[in-house]
């Protein structure tokens, strides 16, 4: 049934119809309303079944999670920015433990500048921490992966992580087809847990293990992703077929069959992206793009494949390895290595700067001929980083940077 | 596409008169996208908020940079804030005030507008008499319904039902139907 509702609302409503056992809640904004609908539910009784555990902490959170799944329970939690990064130890234990713990990133910068806005360097943060990563396109698509997270996590017993944009997608209003509960309930079969923590047959998880067997482990972690390539698309079109409609996959290609220049980016961004590719192919240019949904495992093969006609790829990243450029454009490179197309970074969205049609439309004209420089940092207003180097040239105290340019920028909008 | 952008402050429910903007034209068939420019979220900050709507998918994500219509819920951001960037040159107006464009400073600047896509309509006074509080959010949206022609009254008013369920959306109706009235013998 179709609603017009907030992106963290439908979350909380497609959460509640997978029937988690163990909800842990601690509030950061952009993620906060989605494990507000969730408790809500549960307290009007419309969740049943269900321990909406409010922590003390993102750490507690993770924790208790950790917890709750090896003891066979269905387990949820969400988070954003720094709370990713206090929960960090649990989040790899969890994947390191093999407990299919379901988690959603409202995506937001990391500080310091303390930042509140979208970009995605807290999921990049623990890209390699073992988990399932999917970015969400729409607010559909973040419903409909919650749905199929919790059956890929425990068909394989790995933790996913779903990422929708904090703000952009977390508090849009769109409209939502959110499945009934018979549909989700034909989808997604009973949690059967691969270990349990039971007194009546007790054995223990989480051993110490030394070099005589941690290479074996961890090599484990990595083929288990690697079966994820094989599942995730198989659960897509299992999905397709229950619910009618797809979502999900590893990657979403639009008009780049035979594309010269190949836009790459993930999350909500693919939509402007679509637009101004719609835009470019009026204009006679032979552009397309290719949406990444599954980041971890990294679909190499797939995506080699969907490039294969380009000449030059774009990467909209969201993210800063500084010293480096960007982290999905390296992923990117590795999925060429040996093709001879071009890859541009552009830098675009940090911190919740707009990401304009025009703007796109600027660097995908400039990179079609070929005249962009990588790494690009899309609308940098490089007066203001000129006079902030010039002045911390001349000036030995010269004092905090962020504070500096927000000084400047002031005294330009007098 | 048409699309919309609400200047107003912190606590004036300008994000949730994009929201109720959005079911209502979703209530009407088309799709719609409500969402928020969020600063420090404060009482009395300067808040934007989006609503945008079509015939078929939204995928567009920037805010509106070019606006068919404005609602501007605060007056006193006209002097702070350039409420007016990028108005489409037959675009709508829509003013909480009591005042003429004239009192407002604004005269010449609206009059490059048809006459009938600008005007002002006191919605915090109709919202005091209906709602006995000065939220002019879901009062404004009855006289956008009026000036632009884009939504029907009664989907603005099923759209404040959904939002506030109860005597408190029937008390914005009712300021909304007024605000309708008005703006529509403008």
């Amino acid at each position: 049934m179709h609603h017009q509702i907030e992106g963290s609302e439908a979350v909380a409503r497609a959460v509640a119809l997978c029937r988690p056992e163990v909800v842990c809640a601690y509030p950061i904004t952009p993620q906060t309303h989605i494990v507000e609908g969730v408790g809500a539910l549960v307290k009007k009784g419309q969740l049943t079944d269900c321990e909406f555990i409010n922590v003390e902490s993102e750490f507690a959170a993770l924790s208790v999670a950790i917890g709750a799944s090896a003891a066979g329970a269905r387990t949820y939690t969400a988070t954003a920015s720094q709370g990713l990064l206090f929960m960090a130890e649990a989040v790899y234990n969890a994947a390191g433990l093999g407990l299919p713990i379901v988690m959603t990133i409202g995506n937001r910068a990391i500080g310091a500048p303390i930042n509140i806005w979208n970009d995605h360097s807290d999921s990049m943060s623990m890209r390699d921490a073992g988990w399932i990563q999917l970015y969400a396109e729409t607010n559909q698509e973040a419903v409909d992966l919650h749905i199929q997270a919790f059956r890929l996590a425990e068909e394989l017993s790995c933790p996913v992580m779903v990422c929708m944009d904090g703000f952009i997608l977390t508090h849009a209003y769109e409209r939502i087809d959110l499945p009934s509960q018979q549909e989700v309930d034909a989808f997604l079969p009973r949690f059967e847990p691969v270990q349990v923590l039971d007194p009546a047959h007790p054995y223990s998880i989480g051993a110490m293990v030394g070099p005589e067997a941690f290479t074996e482990v961890r090599y484990l972690a990595h083929d288990k992703q690697v079966q994820a390539l094989q599942l995730i698309p198989e659960i897509g079109q299992v999905f397709s077929e229950v619910f009618g409609r797809a979502s999900g996959g590893l990657i979403h290609e639009y008009k780049s069959d035979g594309a010269e220049t190949i836009v790459v980016a993930l999350g909500s961004v693919n939509g402007t992206i679509k637009e101004v590719i719609d835009v470019m192919r009026g204009d006679g240019l032979a552009i397309g793009s290719v949406s990444i949904c599954s980041f971890r495992p990294f679909p190499l093969d797939e995506l080699r494949d969907a490039l294969k006609s380009a000449k030059r790829v774009v990467v909209i990243e969201k993210n800063l390895a500084p010293g480096l450029g960007g982290v999905l454009a390296s992923n990117v490179r590795m999925a060429l290595r040996g093709a001879t197309a071009t890859v541009y970074t552009v830098i675009a969205g940090l911190g919740g700067r707009p990401i304009l049609m025009n703007s796109l439309h600027d660097v995908f004209i400039a990179a079609s001929e070929d005249k962009l420089t990588d790494v690009q940092f899309l609308d940098l207003n490089q007066a203001v980083v000129d006079l902030e180097l010039e002045r911390a040239r001349t000036t030995r105290h010269s004092g905090p940077t962020a504070e500096s340019i927000l000084r400047q920028n002031a005294k330009v909008g007098e | 596409m048409f699309q919309i952008r609400i200047h107003g402050r912190g606590g004036q429910g300008v994000v949730t008169a994009t929201e109720m903007l959005s079911i209502a034209a979703f209530m009407e068939g088309k799709h719609a996208q409500a969402f928020p420019s969020f600063g420090s979220e404060r009482m009395g900050a300067p808040v934007v908020a989006y609503c945008r709507f079509d015939d078929k998918e939204i995928r567009l994500r920037e805010p509106i940079q070019e606006p068919d219509a404005l609602i501007i819920q605060d007056t006193t951001l006209m002097h702070s804030v350039d409420v007016f960037q990028g108005l489409k040159p037959d675009g709508f107006i829509l003013i909480n005030s009591t005042q003429t464009f004239e009192e407002l400073g604004i005269h010449d600047f609206v009059a490059k507008f048809p006459a009938h896509h600008v005007c002002a309509v006191g919605a915090t006074e109709l919202a005091m008499t209906h709602v006995k509080r000065p939220v002019p959010n879901a009062a404004l949206l009855g006289g956008f319904a009026a000036i632009s022609g884009q939504l029907q009254m009664d989907s603005v008013a099923r759209a404040i039902l959904e939002k506030f369920p109860g005597p408190i959306g029937e008390a914005n109706v009712a300021a909304a139907g007024a605000a309708f009235d008005i703006a529509a013998r403008t």
